[in-house]
């Protein structure tokens, strides 16, 4: 018997700036129910274990873990928490399953980014708190000294960075669910204010309010209950130093080893040959550059230029961020791997809508868990 | 454990090396301001007692009646049939007298936090909330208690509205 | 589908101290290095690491299984946190034997690390946003608050008295006694000791509680393949469970721990255990309070409703009684840095099985025994049970 596993149903809500009308349990409840309809599953008669992402300060909550059950359809069932990205969570999931003892596994990722009034203040505290926090520095700069680094190892321009912005909030006009969507030149994107030099305000991603459950199913559940299982060829996560004294600054490291610990399950050794399209980490426009080289698409230097020249767009030979990635969407804190996920599951069923690629059978997702962090993660899916 | 091991890692430090400077350390503090969204239920809650009344919310399909209310039954997975106004009476489930704060300083007269069953809602659904005019050693599981209000001009919507609850006889 | 056997081949851990010199990193390596010396493998062999630690808020760090991944030997490997508040002690090597169980890897760190005492002024103070920020934060709750609360409605539902209670104080810090790195052994403490320490929120006194404490605990976990060519004593993962109940804490009966029973019940159907008080040979029930061994031993099905406390009265729970409970010590005895403290009693268990327990070895050469704990706003049991 074959032990794929596959994802059966998403549900998502929210992906605005502000959320006013919901609590953020009200949030998460009306994700879960659309993907619980969408897979066609009562969480409490068929969901045998449940897993959120979340971590304690963005919520304010102090083990967030306990307000997690009620509002997911987890009551008295095995669940518990990922304090990791949203692919963290998948990969989670993809072992439970793997283990036989579940069939149907829900996961649960969110951001109520716009309730944290101290955002800067509170990333701050991700620092070394005896190294680098009493220097005082918005931790944006870890992003500012890697994009300048990265610049200068790899020949990219800030050119090319901008045009990251340019075209996935192009892209975003497209995705009825991504707030910052626009028409921008290279100009207006370059010519914004500096966060920290290189790296430009209209460089970085915006946060958002939103929800994202995925319900994931063994291939057996798979196959009775979905016309359209979306397959997880292979899923890969890794860290790097914490510490800002002794990384590599320039070749997001943790990447390579999540991708080529995905690509060795699924049994990928080109991946630009193997894989149609990307969804990838774009926090900041030049991570989405790293990433692809990091991901072992493109050489160091070469995204930048293949972005020039048109490939990663929509209608170019190899599409990255159609849905209009982090930048277009929006920073949606632990849940920014499930929003990567979600586009490719979309894709790959043929419901994208206006923005759907032609013949696409495998795609992948990356993340990346924000300044100062070296933590990623990559999924393959297939349908 | 095994034999191979004698010595185990862990070095003990008293306070006072802290305080006396003999070992460094670095004090901060964070700054972490969050504004909840309340939402539906929360927020019509926060409503109601701004009002003067403890809202809960039925089920029809399980037939509990929760306090505080939530939009979906945690049971059955489905939506809340309705908010239904509770009343501001109820019985101790269960109590405490605590003689440190949060931050464990001892105080002289306890504080008495309380689980109270709330009249209206389903058997065992209760609030946390605090006990007051009563001498503490009189309280009891299963007294009966009644909400004591801030005047309605200083509510401003919040749990906190209600100032505790007092023993009331029947 | 049959599944994937896991075994624990090796455990470390430091003392656990009121106040440790070592950070939590540090803390995190001496437990990790210690744990790969007692099986004679190094971080090369180790394919990935999962972490168990408590709430950021102790440390003052923001994403702090990022913090500590170093310190965890992380650095270029697949490295994940997961997290059930007091639970997750027990819970860390549930999400190892998830890693192994699933295929996917066959050789894994487990470490859990606790540092408490960054908090200032006390640990207690992180409690505080633990609760609900909008219907109870503004009451200025505190941790004792919710155990308190629970205790008194257990003494109140089945007639037990603060005494029969006290016993699993006392039995667990004479326990601790013979454990090197406790922090409150004491052989020669009585019920009347704890009775008259003083009171913090009443039905609790100061020597019902287990203290706050910094430390460290790491476990390998490996495949049934590779655990027989590290070690010819190789403790196997028998089953494991977890449940979580509702946040709604004041809409339940606080009297009986239903997550424990579920949770229990979903690790003796993996285990094949029928007749759990006959089956289980040791118990390690989560005791950050006395009444909690009390209240897990029912939930565990291991006592009858409201009969745990007689169990304790008649010396079933001594270290060479019957069912031996919490022969390490218990968090009451050796101490409670929250997620290092529910792996302590895993690597306890995997001690006493392979017979390398020393003093607080338990007599009859034990086959099987059962570690539990429990955690957020009282809703989470997890249940690990391990067998030679």
């Amino acid at each position: 018997m074959s032990d794929r596993v596959a994802i059966i149903g998403v549900g998502w809500s929210g992906f605005r700036p502000i959320t006013p009308e919901f609590s953020y349990k009200e949030l998460m409840y009306e994700a879960a129910r659309r993907a619980y309809s969408d897979a066609g599953v009562d969480p409490r008669r068929d969901v045998e274990s449940f897993i959120t992402v979340a971590e304690d300060f963005h919520e304010g909550t102090s083990i967030f873990d306990e307000y997690t059950p009620d509002q997911l359809g987890a009551v008295l069932k095995p669940m518990h928490t990922i304090a990791g990205d949203g692919l963290h969570g998948l990969a989670t999931a993809y072992m439970l399953v793997k283990t036989g003892q579940f069939s149907i596994v829900a996961l649960e990722g969110h951001s109520k980014a716009s309730n944290m009034l101290t955002h800067a203040g509170i990333t701050a505290y991700a620092q070394d708190p005896v190294l680098n926090r009493p220097l005082r520095l918005n931790t944006h700069f870890v992003a500012g000294m890697e994009m300048n680094r990265y610049l200068y190892d790899t020949g990219t321009t800030p050119e090319q960075c901008a045009q990251v912005v340019v075209k996935n909030r192009r892209n975003a006009l497209d995705n009825p669910s991504a707030p910052y969507g626009a028409e921008l030149s290279l100009d207006e994107v370059l010519s914004g204010p500096h966060l920290s030099w290189p790296l430009g305000m209209r460089e970085t991603a915006e946060h958002v309010d939103g929800a994202i459950t995925l319900v994931i199913a063994n291939e057996e559940k798979a196959l009775a209950l979905s016309n359209y299982p979306i397959w997880i060829l292979g899923i890969g996560w890794s860290n790097d130093s914490p510490a800002l004294e002794n990384r590599d600054w320039s070749s997001a490291n943790y990447i390579k080893d999540a991708a080529r610990f995905a690509y060795r399950q699924a049994g990928i050794h080109h991946s630009y040959q193997a894989i149609d399209f990307a969804e990838v980490d774009d926090l900041y426009a030049y991570r989405e550059l790293q990433s692809l080289e990091a991901l072992g698409f493109f050489k160091p230097g070469e995204a930048g230029q293949v972005t020039e020249e048109g490939l990663t767009h929509r209608d170019g030979a190899f599409p990255v961020n159609v849905s209009g990635g982090s930048l277009g969407m929006g920073n949606l804190l632990d849940a920014n791997g499930l929003a990567r996920a979600l586009e490719v599951v979309l894709q790959l069923r043929g419901t994208a809508g206006p923005r759907q690629l032609d013949e696409v059978s495998i795609g992948l997702a990356q993340s990346w868990r924000g300044v100062p962090t070296a933590s990623g993660a990559v999924a393959i899916l297939g349908n | 454990m095994s034999d191979k091991i004698s010595n185990y890692p862990g070095t003990p430090l008293s306070e006072k090396e802290i305080r006396d400077g003999n070992v460094l350390s670095i004090h901060d503090q964070m700054p972490g301001d969050f504004s909840w969204d309340t939402g539906v239920a929360i927020g019509r809650y926060l409503a109601g007692l701004k009002e003067g009344v403890i809202l809960g919310s039925h089920c029809t399909h399980c037939r509990r009646t929760v306090v505080p209310p939530r939009n979906v039954c945690e049971w059955c997975f489905r939506p809340m049939d309705s908010f239904i106004p509770l009343r501001d009476t109820g019985t101790v489930n269960t109590f405490s007298l605590c003689y440190v704060t949060w931050d464990v300083q001892r105080i002289k007269e306890p504080e008495t936090p309380a689980v109270i069953e709330i009249d209206g809602a389903s058997p065992l659904h209760g609030i946390m909330h605090k006990l007051g005019e009563v001498d503490p050693q009189q309280i009891s599981i299963g007294m009966r208690v009644k909400a004591v209000w801030k005047p309605a001009a200083k509510r401003e919507g919040a749990i906190t509205d209600i100032l505790y609850f007092k023993p009331i006889q029947e | 589908m049959s599944l994937r056997k896991v075994a624990v081949v090796g455990a470390g851990m430091t003392k656990f101290v009121r106040r440790a010199l070592e950070t939590g990193k540090e803390l995190s390596w001496q437990a990790t290095s210690m744990a790969l010396e007692s099986c004679e493998l190094t971080m090369d062999d180790i394919e990935g690491v999962c972490l168990g630690t408590a709430p950021d808020s102790f440390d003052g760090v923001h994403m702090k299984g990022e913090y500590l991944s170093d310190g965890a030997g992380a650095w270029r490997k697949p490295y994940m946190r997961s997290y059930v508040g007091g639970g997750t002690g027990v819970f860390v090597p549930i999400q190892g034997w998830y890693h192994v169980a699933s295929g996917m890897f066959d050789v894994v760190l487990v470490i859990a690390e606790e540092k408490m005492s960054s908090y200032y002024p006390h640990a207690q103070g992180a409690f505080l946003t633990i609760f609900d920020h909008t219907t109870e934060r503004p009451l200025k709750p505190n941790l004792l608050w919710i155990f308190a609360l629970e205790m008194n409605r257990y003494m109140q539902t089945y007639g037990i008295s603060k005494k029969d209670i006290a016993q699993v104080a006392v039995k667990n810090k004479r326990n601790a006694a013979d454990h090197p790195c406790a922090l409150l052994g004491d052989r020669n403490i009585t019920v009347e000791d704890v009775l008259n320490s003083e009171v913090l929120a009443w039905p609790v006194n100061r020597l019902d509680v287990s203290p706050v404490s910094d430390g460290a605990v790491a476990l390998v976990l490996a495949a049934e393949h590779v655990a027989k060519r590290i070690t010819d004593k190789p403790v196997w993962i028998e089953g494991v469970g977890w449940n979580l109940d509702t946040a709604y804490w004041t809409n339940r009966d606080l009297a009986y721990p239903r997550y424990v029973e579920y949770a229990a019940r979903m690790a003796y159907d993996m285990a094949g255990i029928k007749e759990p008080r006959k089956q289980i040979n040791i118990v390690e029930p989560y005791d950050p309070f006395d009444y909690k061994e009390l209240h897990h031993l029912e939930g565990l099905l291991l006592a009858d409703r409201g009969q745990a406390p007689q169990l304790v009265a008649d010396g079933v729970t001594l270290r060479d009684g019957d069912m031996p409970v919490c022969p390490s010590g218990g968090l009451l005895g050796v101490g409670n840095p929250i997620a290092a403290a529910g792996l302590m009693k895993v690597a306890e268990l995997y001690w006493q099985l392979r017979g390398e327990a020393g003093a607080r070895q338990v007599p009859g050469q034990p086959k099987r025994g059962l570690a539990q704990a429990w955690g957020d706003l009282m809703q989470v049991g997890t249940v690990v049970i391990m067998g030679r």
